[in-house]
């Protein structure tokens, strides 16, 4: 129990998390499946964002006022940039996934995984 | 086949919040990600770059070669996206 | 999405709030330095703008401003920028991306990293910006 409050941003993540593996697994049609890869994925950047928090940290700007380079008084700056970069690329492959989406229908006339198959089977 | 899938991901859940229990607490300023190298950025990132947006200073300076790499990446994203898609000269596209 | 929206509100509203959103994307990217915010975010912004021009006034009216045949290079020209920032430091004698080397009389070497961290900036700001827009144009191009 005394886990639970210290650990509970990170069940919540595990719920986005799980969700998005249902998604990517129990889903036919290829573009939901793309969706739950994005909620899976934007849960890994949850975690890392919240892997960089401090009780009592601002954010990682230093204020000329103040001046002071206490590591204590800044959240964790690392994990804010490596999530910065793969936002971007996680647009950017979106984009890719669906144009390989857009190249199967026109193909298969269909966004249906069993239908695709099928289809694939009979050429 | 969904019930299946329903227990796989029951599973996953299972398995992964047994794992949650061995991470630090939330917002430990003493934890391990918090202690390795984070602390040189912030102590350092005024007298060597000038720049007091710590993100920024890792982001372009630091760790400028990963930021070149993520950059590469998208631009070969956006560049598959377009050969994919286009349209040849003849009007036709690819099947 | 080829062609004009075709509200008089929807479209006159989106143009009133363009231009402010272009400075508003500006101002993230040059001000990145002292606030949060920076070349990705910014690029982001800004291509939102060109996204929400494309929806309300349509491809035939907006590919003047901002042509869908340019958005490449502009993604090119961005990471020829930062390369060239990267390759200016080895002309100096430092390693690859090391701003503190390049070569530029009576600069200190962190004013010498504060510029390079700007360059290169405004380097992945142009990239993102004409990879989200190109990606956008062929999307939508489909027929």
């Amino acid at each position: 129990m005394a886990k639970l409050l210290s650990h509970w941003p990170y069940l919540l993540i595990l719920v986005l998390m799980a969700l998005g593996l249902y998604g990517v697994l129990s889903k036919h049609n290829l573009m939901k499946k793309v969706i739950g890869l994005n909620i899976f994925q934007s849960s890994i950047i949850l975690f890392f964002i919240s892997i960089s928090a401090k009780w009592g940290a601002t954010v990682p700007v230093i204020d000329p006022e103040l001046d002071a380079t206490d590591p204590s008084l800044y959240a964790n700056p690392l994990p804010h940039v490596l999530m910065l970069t793969a936002i971007v690329v996680m647009v950017a492959t979106l984009g890719v996934a669906l144009s390989i989406i857009v190249l199967i229908y026109r193909r298969y006339h269909s966004l249906d995984e069993r239908e695709i198959l099928e289809r694939m089977r009979q050429e | 086949m969904k019930p299946v899938m329903v227990i796989v991901t029951l599973m996953f859940a299972g398995v992964m919040s047994y794992l949650m229990m061995s991470l630090p607490p939330f917002g430990d300023p003493s934890a391990p990600a918090n202690q390795h190298i984070s602390p040189y950025y912030i102590e350092n990132t005024i007298e060597d770059t000038d720049t007091p947006n710590i993100v920024t200073s890792i982001l372009a300076d630091y760790r400028g070669y990963d930021t070149f790499g993520e950059t590469l990446v998208i631009f070969t994203a956006g560049l598959g996206c377009f050969l994919l898609l286009r349209r040849h000269s003849d009007g036709k596209t690819i099947r | 999405m080829e062609k004009r929206y075709g509200n008089l509100i929807v479209e006159l509203a989106c143009q009133l709030i363009a231009p402010f959103i272009l400075l508003f994307g500006l101002y993230v990217i040059f001000h990145g330095h002292h606030s949060p915010g920076g070349g990705f975010q910014g690029g982001a912004i800004l291509a939102a703008m060109a996204i929400l021009l494309r929806l309300s006034l349509g491809m035939e009216l907006t590919s003047r401003i901002f042509s869908p045949r340019l958005m490449p290079a502009f993604a090119a020209a961005g990471l020829l920028i930062f390369a060239g920032v990267g390759v200016a430091a080895i002309f100096g004698g430092g390693n690859f991306l090391d701003y503190g080397a390049i070569p530029v009389q009576g600069v200190s070497e962190p004013s010498l990293h504060h510029n390079g961290i700007l360059l290169a900036e405004l380097g992945i700001a142009l990239s993102v910006f004409g990879v989200m827009l190109s990606i956008f144009d062929t999307l939508i191009r489909d027929k």
